[in-house]
């Protein structure tokens, strides 16, 4: 899987997850959550959507690793290895 | 024989347009089943059987906007045990039922209305079968209708058949229009008084933080759910904070605690967790995964928002550190949680950095005082702080 093909799949479940942002104008290095004010639920039910998707298990304490666009692209290239 | 009315779903809805019927005559419910949809200000609601029985009539025709407590339809069955919670005001004759939105252009033969009332309502063509009288014997007055048609210049028009069902004219000015009438009453008829503590979230945390080290990413608590649990028990210690006032205060068996889900468009919509004392705190987190959704999505059940009997605002990480909320009526208290930030902390004389959270109560000074409301907060508290015995 290419960045951005993991880019667009990030960006689409983030318009799913919370249809009224507009997740297309995230720069790569804006934090996620504050920028398109994401609450904890919501944020929650990404997690649970991005682990599902790429079929990995994202711990609690990583959350903090995952905090950007670009941060969680490197992060999903790492964990596919 | 029994009648199915247009439930209450909040303090803030006083009407709802019947959308769609999914029973027809002859059909069985049960208690759940969702047998109608209608359109609110906040939305447009499945709204759910509460008793069993099999469809005998659907009073209401589809398109008609009836005020709350009309009788929708009639259900021959067993009624299921009155809850004392019931919101569903009965003062309704089925006289009155208006049949079609085309009633407007006839004569209501049989209710009652002040002359004045009948001139008024007759100019702004307003329904009078659709309005409830606070006169004498339920009679309407001038005041009536000039509320009514205050209250249809702010509402959605009338449900077109043609348009997709799943549609709700709700918006965020009809959703705001409808917090502002509830917050409105509050201010005019509550008393409020205040009261705060600060909770170290320190082990509290640690302890969710360890239990979701446990759990697959679904099934993970968030520090909210042990809010809502916490808040049911010291509910159970101090119930006179779990009631409503209406004409005096009625203490409320069940702890349904409303959720307040803030909206990005703007607006809330307050959910509700019914006999929250008797869930898990993984009930009551799939609960949250469950309705949160649902209702930022629009998508409301009946069920979620009835029989609210308090209210829990809880502002989300990274958000202002205090919320002082405003109570809902007819409940008599509300509790503001705001965002978890790391403060200095004294105990035992040594100063350290703690996770902190501060939460508030608005209580009714009508229903309790501050030392009831000083009680509650502290088992609040006391609860959230033992985590492993929630």
């Amino acid at each position: 899987m290419t960045e951005e093909e993991r880019k667009k799949i990030i960006l689409d479940l983030l318009k799913k997850i919370a249809p009224d942002t507009e997740p297309g104008t995230l720069k790569p290095d804006d934090n996620i959550r504050t920028t398109l004010e994401i609450d904890s639920f919501d944020y929650l039910q990404f997690i649970v959507a991005i682990d599902e998707r790429f079929g990995i298990e994202t711990p609690e304490e990583d959350y903090g690793k995952i905090q950007t666009v670009q941060a969680l692209i490197d992060y999903l290239r790492q964990k596919s290895k | 024989m029994i009648e199915f009315r247009m439930p209450s779903l909040g303090a803030d809805m006083e009407a709802g347009t019947l959308v769609e019927w999914l029973v027809k005559p002859g059909d069985s419910v049960h208690r759940g089943d969702v047998i109608a949809q209608v359109d609110t200000q906040k939305g447009l609601f499945d709204i759910e059987a509460f008793d069993e029985g099999k469809v005998e009539n659907l009073v209401l025709a589809v398109g008609a906007k009836v005020p709350v407590g009309t009788v929708m339809a009639i259900l021959n069955g067993r009624k299921e045990a009155p809850t004392k919670e019931t919101t569903i005001p009965k003062e309704i004759p089925t006289t009155e039922i208006p049949t079609t939105t085309q009633l407007v252009h006839e004569k209501h033969e049989g209710i009652k209305a002040s002359p004045l009332a009948k001139r008024i309502a007759k100019e702004m063509g307003i329904d009078l079968a659709s309005i409830k009288g606070t006169g004498e014997e339920g009679a309407i007055t001038k005041s009536d209708v000039e509320q009514a048609a205050a209250a249809n210049k702010i509402s959605t028009p009338a449900v077109d058949a043609n348009k997709p069902k799943e549609k709700s004219a709700a918006t965020s000015a009809s959703i705001r229009t409808a917090v502002a009438a509830a917050m409105a009453k509050s201010n005019r008829e509550i008393p409020p008084y205040y009261l705060e503590t600060k909770i170290d979230m320190r082990s509290t945390l640690e302890w969710v933080a360890e239990a979701n080290k446990k759990r697959s990413v679904k099934e993970r608590l968030l520090p909210a759910s042990l809010y809502l649990k916490a808040l049911a028990k010291a509910l159970t210690d101090v119930p006179t904070l779990n009631a409503y006032w209406e004409d005096g205060l009625q203490l409320k068996e069940q702890v349904n605690i409303g959720f307040v889900v803030s909206l990005r468009t703007g607006g809330i919509l307050i959910p509700t967790i019914h006999d929250a004392e008797k869930k898990t705190i993984d009930e009551i987190m799939q609960w949250m995964n469950e309705a949160i959704p649902r209702a930022r999505a629009l998508n409301l059940r009946s069920s979620d928002f009835t029989d609210t009997t308090i209210t829990v605002t809880c502002l989300s990480e990274g958000s202002a550190e205090v919320v002082y909320g405003v109570i809902y009526p007819p409940q008599v208290a509300l509790i503001g949680l705001g965002s978890i930030i790391e403060q200095p902390w004294t105990e035992n004389g040594m100063l350290d950095v703690r996770p902190v959270l501060t939460a508030t109560l608005t209580a009714d000074h009508r229903a309790s005082d501050g030392q009831t409301g000083s009680r509650l907060l502290m088992a609040f508290k006391k609860y959230l702080q033992q985590p492993e015995t929630l």
